[in-house]
């Protein structure tokens, strides 16, 4: 296995304060993108960067900024991070909370906003560090809010956040109108994961051409490693390799969960050849790691249930499908053979129809269990028990 | 040139599945288990466009819509 100690980018070894933060990169560069030509630039900087959004989305950031128009816009930065699988966001936060605060002001200077947001969910370990940081910046043209919001799974999709900071109710909208269109308070809206945010500042400081070459992606990696935690890695970095920077395997492993709790299943066979990179992966940066003692079905069933808990219960197929499919996965675990049918009839009805894409998630986990545990599927059907030790891993 | 379409959606959070969309338009929606309908497709062709207006204005929460998309869009 590689030895490999990620280059100090983002994430310090120990929390910067503003003076070891402006150290550690300069200070922030508000005054090389002034005015109106300068805001164009650094829109333009962003896409020769090829940032994209790294909240799960994927979506190129440019554009959510050119996006960005009329009268009193406002930054809304997204640090809640609701996914079990996933810690980048508040170790960020914990560690390089001037990083995010420069991307905010950043961004605020691109979309002409004059105030900003950023949402934590209640009770963030992120929140002193971040509380910390607002009080010893100074100079920031925009002020930034905290705001705690809901700790529930869907509470920090865009359009609930949007939802939540206007009305009070956490609950996803649909995908129109855009925030950028008509957001918080009915105004022109920049909703940015604070990673994102963070990237953004790196980029306005070394240029497009640099970050291209230089870029690192900020990953959780848990189960079983020997090291589980957030690494930062270049992009083509394969699962095999960031097991090798987690300090390898603690046990023998059978497959690996990329994109979080509304990822993909990935047998470890298929991952270890050549596997896909891990910044290609859709989905969050994250990457669980299954033991071959564990059972992905009974594992996959859990999630599926902690999921269809989470649902905000405003859309049919979210609120009925998935407890019918987490159902169905805890019965299938338990042997019962009239599951099988039902999942292949339930799981293709469900995608694309709630309003946001939580239900879709869920079924993406699930079908993907259903593929790469095919051989413990037809365990459990035959002798109510698979290859692995049954009880799920975590 | 492309004439325009006419394009049905089902807003998913105001619908409260009373089915009565796949009784006016059996051809495009049919209902799940749970009675929520489930659209074959999202296009709406020129001979059930009366039908599928018919069926918009007839669901209870007008949660079903259409929509004109005009050519070239």
């Amino acid at each position: 296995m590689t030895t490999f100690t990620p280059m100090a980018r983002a994430l310090p070894a120990r929390r910067l304060g503003l003076a070891g933060h402006e150290q550690a990169h300069g200070v922030l560069p508000l005054a090389a993108f002034d005015g109106r030509e300068g805001r164009r630039r650094l829109i333009a900087e962003v896409t020769a960067a090829g940032l994209r959004g790294r909240g799960g989305g994927g979506f190129p950031t440019a554009r959510k900024l050119a996006a960005v128009r009329g009268r009193r816009p406002i930054v809304v930065a997204n640090g809640c991070e609701g996914d079990p699988l996933s810690s980048k966001d508040r170790t960020l936060l914990g560690l390089a909370p001037h990083l995010v605060l420069d991307g905010i002001q950043l961004a605020a200077h691109a979309v002409a906003a004059t105030e900003a947001v950023l949402c934590l969910h209640e009770g963030s370990r992120a929140r002193a560090s971040v509380e910390g940081a607002l009080a010893e910046r100074r100079a920031d043209p925009v002020p930034v809010r905290i705001v705690d919001v809901p700790p529930r799974y869907v509470a920090s999709e865009e359009s609930a956040l949007v939802h939540y900071l206007t009305t009070g109710d956490a609950r996803p909208t649909g995908k129109e109108p855009r925030p950028a269109e008509r957001g918080v308070d009915r105004r022109p809206t920049l909703v940015d994961n604070v990673d994102t945010l963070a990237q953004l500042a790196l980029i306005a400081r070394q240029g497009a051409g640099t970050y291209r070459r230089t870029r690192m992606d900020l990953v959780t990696i848990n189960g079983a490693v020997r090291q589980a935690g957030v690494l930062e890695v270049p992009p083509e970095t394969t699962a095999a390799e960031l097991i090798g920077y987690a300090g390898g395997p603690a046990r023998p492993v059978q497959a690996v969960l990329m994109g979080g709790y509304g990822g993909t299943w990935l047998p470890w066979t298929a991952a270890t050849a050549a596997g896909p990179a891990v910044g290609a992966a859709p989905g969050i940066a994250s990457m669980h790691v299954l033991p071959a003692s564990a059972c992905g079905l009974a594992f996959t069933a859990k999630v599926l249930t902690h999921l269809a808990d989470e649902s905000a219960r405003q859309c049919g197929p979210c609120m009925f499908g998935l407890p019918a499919i987490a159902a169905d996965l805890t019965g299938l675990v338990a042997g019962d053979r009239h599951t099988l049918g039902r999942l292949e009839r339930r799981l293709p009805l469900v995608t694309g129809r709630g309003a946001c894409a939580h239900p879709d998630g869920a079924v993406r986990l699930a079908a993907s269990a259903l593929r790469v545990f095919g051989q413990d599927v037809t365990a459990h059907l035959r002798e109510r028990r698979c290859t692995a030790h049954y009880g799920g891993s975590r | 040139m492309t004439k325009s379409r006419t394009l049905l959606r089902i807003d998913p959070i105001g619908c409260r599945a009373h089915g009565l969309c796949a009784e006016g338009l059996p051809e495009l929606i049919h209902l799940d288990e749970w009675g929520y309908p489930v659209l074959r497709g999202d296009e709406v062709p020129p001979s059930l466009v009366a039908e599928a207006r018919r069926a918009a204005a007839a669901c209870p929460t007008l949660a079903m819509r259409l929509r004109r998309d005009p050519a070239g869009q």
